[in-house]
């Protein structure tokens, strides 16, 4: 709280000096982790997006849904589709639902492409824990290979209006 | 060797008004107390009004209670996000401000009316927020009010008058600092504490510019006049306000820090070079950090979201690893040149826990590196970030910061600022040594609960996560101990409003006659200017305490960090 002295600037000791390298390479290592990741790593953010429109992508889901629709839902009532592997996959997001459900097959390749019809959302795959914001205008790509097989949950993890917690959706994984 | 700024002659004339304050022989102008103590009531009274609406929201996500219907949760949320984050934070800071520029340089206020505008444009802005959100029901859309949700024009206008007025006093602080060396209130550089809140200043003045670059087409937007907002470039801006505000609060709970540790051990900067340094890292790349919040959107490389997620090179999490250690490391010095030299940790054992000021700056300096600091470097990684975002481990990492750290801090320094410029003898003063330890504790089990519920997916801002299905059911007992940590958090936050109120509301004026509240009737202030560079080089004075403690924060760091690289591998495989 008190003027310093009138000249500060000395050279740090060997503790500030010590702590102070330790810290920076420290930092340093945080640093190299992420491109390391990014090459190595099997979990990476998906970055693939294109400019879309809520009228553009409710067709395209709609065009997915009549192509690949197997089943329906006993309890929601919203189609479940299995489209082949390798192919892409749609969810649309709106107040308050995932459309459609998925049926994926584990240890396949899947482009699953995420947008929004209304208000930005989350993506909140539980138990799995992959979470990615869905933002309207945005068509977002993630390509994926489900690891484990069952029934997942998807959350709405973005607030988007009163009835944000009913939004929740639903993908089936199968054994090959 | 350091020295009080020097008392050079007030200039003589009928604006002048101050007082010699007894304990610390500094010039306190008289317009700059009253814009001080107007600033830090409303900064309480915002912290009142969030201070309810926690207790109520954590009720509700306590799901043994699940009190609040989902309208008024949101509602509520959206309250507790702006008057926490925003409201009782920048008032405050703005105190400081005021405090900053004038007291500590032994210099008048040179605008008082332009602070008293400020004041007055903040708390519109402030009570006509809370006013919108309470009555107008579309105007549940929380803190960041993502486009296209669309709240009242008058959430958006309320915004900018807070802002507006921030920023007008963010331009006070500067002018005051010039015009004071103009008239030669102090020579050579300013004093650390006053560096400090002037890194606060500088990153307010982009952060509260971004926010009009957010807040501006958002208003227009609401009344129509704007036809297309794209909601991808909104996020962008407004994290360009929103996580820079954070550092705002950081740089200036950390320019507390040293004041309180000055204030209660008397410590002196172990290097003033290193210390500014560490401010410098903060002004340079704290700024980058806005891209946090964009780190699974849409639309943006991997290389834009790598280089801005870690500052450059985490080089602002360099200057808080600095502070980490220069703190502690002057603290230990000054107490073991006082004679607390046994083993590595006497100084330690033998500082003054029982003095508020000392206990709060501890637990803000424990609970903001260990749990706000680890935690928010380990979710701002670039791919950690896919397993964590919007998950309530968000909420858990910036309870630890702004709550456990800032909120602490300046709790603890208010306890100072009501004897020194209040002029109020300081009451229930019992409660207030308990009262950081009781907040600490209570926002330790806030933290833990809502981290460990985040990682079993539990989603925040999230009326009730049962509808979800596939939530473990030992998601029960984290969010219980989150609820029950909010018990004791909120006990701990109505024992600072009770004290705060009791000594300001009661009581004759009275000039204050020591520094410490609780632990002794020394100066430890004046103290530290007899601390020689020759005192804190003695062998038996280094700081070797402080080197251990940092060590075994950067074990935790590195354990909490890789294990979250362990967690994303089991993921789907995803890219």
């Amino acid at each position: 709280m008190l003027a310093p002295e009138r000249n500060w600037w000395k050279p740090m000791g060997r503790m500030e000096k010590t702590w102070l390298t330790v810290a920076f390479v420290w930092c340093v290592f945080l640093t190299i982790m992420m491109p390391l990741w990014y090459y190595m790593g099997k979990n990476n953010v998906p970055t693939e997006t294109y400019r879309t429109t809520p009228a553009d992508y409710g067709t395209k889901v709609n065009d997915f849904v009549a192509q690949y629709q197997t089943d329906t839902d006993a309890a929601t009532g919203m189609p479940i589709v299995a489209a082949p592997p390798g192919s892409d996959v749609y969810i649309r997001a709106m107040k308050w639902q995932w459309f459609p459900v998925l049926q994926l097959v584990k240890g396949e390749t899947y482009r699953l492409h995420l947008s929004s019809m209304d208000l930005g959302h989350g993506f909140s795959l539980q138990p799995v824990n992959i979470n990615l914001q869905v933002v309207p205008g945005y068509d977002y790509v993630a390509t994926i290979v489900p690891t484990s097989s069952g029934d997942f949950t998807i959350v709405c993890n973005e607030f988007c209006d009163v009835g944000h917690h009913t939004m929740t959706g639903k993908i089936i994984v199968v054994d090959k | 060797m350091a020295t009080l700024a020097p008392t050079t002659p007030w200039t003589a004339g009928a604006k002048d008004d101050y007082r010699a304050c007894p304990v610390t022989t500094l010039k306190v102008d008289m317009h700059a107390e009253r814009l001080i103590i107007a600033n830090a009531v409303m900064a309480v009274v915002c912290l009142l009004l969030g201070g309810i609406a926690a207790l109520l929201i954590a009720l509700t996500r306590w799901q043994v209670f699940h009190l609040l219907p989902a309208n008024w949760f949101y509602k509520l949320l959206t309250l507790h996000g702006i008057d926490m984050l925003v409201a009782w934070m920048v008032f405050f800071e703005m105190a400081g401000l005021h405090f900053g520029s004038t007291v500590l340089l032994n210099a008048r206020h040179a605008a008082p009316k332009l602070g008293w505008l400020s004041f007055i444009l903040m708390t519109v802005g402030g009570l006509l927020v809370n006013g919108v959100v309470l009555f107008d029901n579309a105007s549940s859309v929380m803190f960041t009010a993502y486009v296209p949700l669309k709240a009242h024009p008058l959430f958006y206008l309320s915004y900018i008058l807070f802002a507006v007025g921030a920023l007008i006093t963010v331009i006070i602080f500067f002018y005051n600092i010039v015009v004071a060396k103009r008239e030669g209130r102090f020579t050579g550089s300013l004093p650390l504490v006053v560096f400090g809140l002037m890194t606060a200043a500088i990153i307010a003045t982009y952060t509260l510019l971004e926010g009009a670059a957010a807040m501006v087409p958002a208003f227009l937007w609401s009344l129509g006049i704007l036809k297309d907002l794209d909601p991808g470039i909104y996020r962008n801006f407004f994290w360009g306000f929103g996580h820079p505000a954070q550092q705002v609060n950081l740089a200036a709970m950390v320019a507390i820090w040293y004041a309180l540790a000055q204030m209660t051990t008397g410590i002196r900067p172990l290097n003033e070079k290193f210390s500014r340094l560490a401010f410098i890292l903060y002004l340079f790349f704290i700024n980058l950090g806005s891209a946090h919040h964009l780190l699974v959107d849409p639309g943006l490389s991997f290389a834009w979201k790598a280089v801005n997620t870690s500052y450059a090179m985490y080089l602002a999490v360099l200057g808080s690893m600095m502070h980490a250690f220069s703190i502690p490391a002057a603290i230990e010095v000054a107490q073991r040149s006082k004679g607390y030299n046994k083993g590595l940790f006497d100084w330690l054992r033998n500082a003054p826990w029982g003095e508020p000021g000392f206990s709060s700056m501890v637990m803000s300096i424990i609970l903001f590196g260990w749990i706000g600091g680890v935690t928010g470097v380990t979710i701002g990684t670039e791919q950690i970030n896919m397993i964590t975002h919007n998950t309530l481990r968000l909420p858990g990492h910036f309870h630890g910061t702004v709550v456990s750290g800032t909120t602490l801090a300046f709790m603890g320094f208010t306890y100072y600022v009501i004897p020194l410029i209040f002029r109020k003898e300081l009451k229930l003063k019992a409660w207030a040594k308990l009262q950081p330890y009781i907040f600490g504790a209570g926002m330790i089990l806030v933290s833990l609960g809502m981290i460990t519920s985040g990682l079993q997916g539990v989603a925040r801002r999230h009326w009730d996560i049962t509808f979800a299905g596939t939530v473990p059911g030992t998601v029960n007992i984290t969010l219980a101990i989150f609820g029950i940590g909010a018990l004791i958090a909120t006990i701990g936050g109505i024992m600072y409003i009770t004290i705060v109120l009791v000594s300001i509301l009661t009581g004759p004026r009275l000039e204050a006659s020591n520094m410490l509240l609780v632990t002794g009737t020394n100066n430890p202030l004046l103290e530290s200017t007899k601390l020689t560079d020759e005192i804190m080089e003695r062998p038996q004075n280094q700081p070797k305490g402080a080197l251990v403690l940092v060590f075994a924060f950067l074990v935790w760091f590195a354990v909490y960090y890789l294990t979250n690289w362990w967690l994303l591998g089991r993921v789907w495989f995803i890219r």
